[in-house]
């Protein structure tokens, strides 16, 4: 099993004549996704590697079941192309742009709440279930990313779209293994945090631990500690947090969007210790992540 | 992007929210004008991008321009938490009898706005959230539909204000909500909000941020206000080493090779991608190394872009060595970011074998990269060797060890 994704999502991508489009629909290709065309208003008739392309996304979704759109379209145009997927009706959203000011993030992820919308993202690199699909840019070319995610057992949630890979890539030479992996995104809003996407994983049979990638700034740590406290959830879980340095350095901004230092919670001391009072691991380094996994999945 | 007090003033009045008179000044002699001018008991309050101004000697009390003249020329040249001020502003000094508290900035976990709303103002929000949470209320709004007064109202009324201060609170937050949304702000902070004798509900400071991102958009918006385009408020002001990283990173659209911070230390460093760089530099300060600089590339750089960067770095007399280090990269190619590296520290006038302690980036395009960094003797790894073990390799090198 896995999450979100599998063998059988049928997607588009939005934006799908870009340039880094048009690489990652060659990467998607060639891992075996089902991707069925790209949106590129005014390029309707032409093909990305032999996939057709399209004015609109209702040009796709009034002819055949689409499950999912990945969104790479310039900042200026991102919520536009969220608002249009979502009002055709798809219900899973991978929003690759970076740089969407936080207003209109606010706007299209209240939309798709009210319509049950998943949205992933946005500054993200997608989803992959190893050997099933992936949706996104994330792995990047068919070896490199095979090599780095292998099919198994762990969950990966992450801020930064590099870090996904460099941990999965832990995960897989440790013999672990990746059941599904989940760029989330770097921004001070997404669409799906750590704590949202949690259930899905409890209840994915084949998952047996997460691993996370956390930064400073924002709540989701706080979020996260407290669904585990609540739930009581089975699944061991392993955090690594970057940016220590930056506890020394508030009002700074370094890294993504949504990691500037504003009050004393944001800083990756007060979530270390918040994340360990609720029976989540903190590894020092990322090659201990599978490590102290495999302690605890008994 | 913070503003100013006293450009955050102007962005409040343009939204009829009430506020003292006042003048901002770059000079003693303008303020003995502006005291003059205003002719009562003032507050001489500097000008600069930190808080805790009254702690450090930053606000200051006079009744003559005489007092004025004296005490402006003081906090001119008083540097707060290392910052210089950019003048002060004079501004009528008020006798309050309440002091409130109105914020509006997103929350991350409601995915929404949020007015966060106090008749304690004027102290620590926080110690009033622990100590007094009756005192303090939160309330959600949409960003997705227009804003409505009524929100407004239920923020105020739900620690308890009525009558004419509830209507007159109201409108301000109502005006603060609007500024907040139709500026694309992050944080909208009117601390404290006084009640004056006669009954007036004025704006006394305040705290504005801006989302860099949405800066073009209000162009116009800013030029009104007086702010330049290049100033870009980081919380001190940029360095040479900087700027000129900046211009390398803004020369070529193509993916991102910059964000460059300054540090003191004489390991240059050449990281990515976002979170890649944080973590690479906590690798280096835990393996006991000095960074003499943050930075981050990714997304796919250029040559021409990574080459500049590295040359930038190479350059800095201090930098004795530089480390090349990434997560395992899916869309940045690393032949590419090897043979800019290379460019780089040539053009710069050093062997690349010598110059670069390590280079790890493992992953999309990496066999082109190796046999390329092969060619040039410079010592490389692939992806067995962890991001933490590179980054003491580059820091052993730097010790001779």
């Amino acid at each position: 099993m896995s999450i979100l994704i599998d063998e059988n999502t049928k997607f588009i991508i939005q934006g799908i004549t870009g340039r880094e489009a048009v690489t990652m629909a060659k990467e998607l290709l060639d891992y075996g996704s089902k991707l069925v065309g790209g949106v590129t208003p005014g390029r309707k008739g032409r093909e990305v590697h032999g996939v057709p392309v399209e004015d609109t996304v209702r040009a796709f979704t009034d002819n055949q079941p689409i499950d999912a759109s990945v969104i790479s379209v310039p900042p200026a145009f991102a919520a536009d192309a969220v608002n249009e997927a979502i009002e055709a009706g798809i219900k899973l959203l991978v929003v690759v742009t970076e740089r969407i000011p936080r207003k209109q993030v606010a706007q299209f992820v209240e939309y798709a709440e009210q319509e049950d919308v998943r949205l992933i993202g946005p500054n993200c690199l997608g989803i992959i279930s190893p050997g099933k699909s992936k949706l996104g840019g994330v792995g990047g070319a068919l070896e490199s990313c095979k090599q780095a995610f292998q099919p198994g057992s762990i969950g990966v949630m992450s801020r930064s779209g590099g870090m996904t890979t460099e941990i999965a890539n832990s995960l897989s030479e440790s013999g672990l293994g990746i059941s599904t992996a989940i760029s989330i995104g770097g921004d001070a809003i997404i669409g799906s945090t750590y704590a949202e996407l949690m259930p899905l994983f409890d209840q994915d049979p084949e998952t047996k631990g997460i691993a996370i990638y956390s930064e400073p700034g924002g709540r989701a740590e706080y979020e996260l500690a407290e669904y585990m406290e609540s739930t009581g959830s089975k699944l061991p879980v392993v955090a690594f947090m970057a940016g220590r340095f930056m506890d020394e350095m508030p009002g700074m901004r370094f890294g993504h969007a949504g990691t500037i230092v504003e009050g004393k919670a944001d800083t990756t001391s007060e979530k270390i210790v918040k994340l360990s009072e609720s029976g989540i691991s903190v590894a020092e380094k990322i090659e201990d992540i599978p490590a102290l996994l495999k302690q605890r999945i008994s | 992007m913070r503003f100013y007090e006293y450009e955050a003033k102007q962005v409040l009045k343009k939204y009829s929210i009430p506020l003292p008179n006042s003048l901002f000044v770059q000079n003693s002699d303008s303020a003995f004008n502006a005291a003059t001018d205003l002719s009562t008991d003032v507050v001489i309050k500097s000008q600069v991008l930190s808080g805790g101004r009254m702690k450090a000697g930053g606000i200051d009390f006079a009744n003559s321009p005489e007092e004025v003249k004296i005490k402006s020329q003081t906090i001119l040249e008083l540097d707060i938490n290392g910052l210089h001020p950019v003048g002060v502003l004079i501004e009528e000094k008020k006798n309050v009898v309440q002091e409130y508290f109105a914020a509006v900035t997103y929350d991350g976990r409601a995915k929404k706005p949020v007015i966060i709303f106090s008749d304690m103002g004027g102290i620590d929000i926080e110690e009033v959230a622990n100590s007094h949470p009756d005192h303090l209320s939160r309330t959600h709004f949409s960003a997705a539909k227009p804003f409505s007064p009524f929100t407004a109202k239920n923020a105020v009324s739900a620690v308890g204000v009525t009558g004419r201060e509830l209507n007159q609170l109201s409108g301000i937050v109502t005006n603060l909500c609007k500024l907040f949304l139709e500026r694309d702000l992050t944080l909208a902070e009117i601390n404290p909000i006084g009640k004056l004798e006669d009954g007036s509900i004025i704006a006394l400071d305040c705290h504005l941020d801006m989302e860099s991102e949405a800066r073009n958009t209000h162009s116009a918006f800013l030029t009104e206000i007086g702010v330049p385009e290049e100033d870009n408020r980081q919380a001190r002001p940029p360095t040479q080493f900087e700027i000129d990283a900046a211009n390398v990173d803004a020369a070529d659209t193509r993916g991102v090779a910059g964000n460059l911070t300054e540090f003191d230390g004489n390991l240059g460093l050449i990281i990515g991608a976002g979170g890649g760089s944080l973590t690479l530099f906590d690798a280096v300060r835990a393996a006991g190394g000095n960074p003499a600089n943050y930075c981050e590339i990714g997304g796919n750089p250029s040559v021409a872009k990574a080459a500049n960067l590295t040359k930038l770095i190479c350059s800095q007399p201090k930098v004795d060595k530089v480390a090349v280090m990434m997560n395992v990269v899916s869309n940045t190619r690393v032949d590419i970011v090897a043979r800019g590296v290379i460019k780089g520290c040539i053009e710069a006038g050093f062997d690349p074998a010598e110059k670069i302690a390590i280079f790890r980036i493992p992953g999309s395009w990496e066999e082109e990269g190796f046999a390329l960094l092969e060619r040039y003797g410079v010592d490389y790894v692939d992806r067995s060797v962890s991001m933490h073990e590179a980054a003491q390799r580059a820091v052993q090198k730097m010790k001779g060890i």
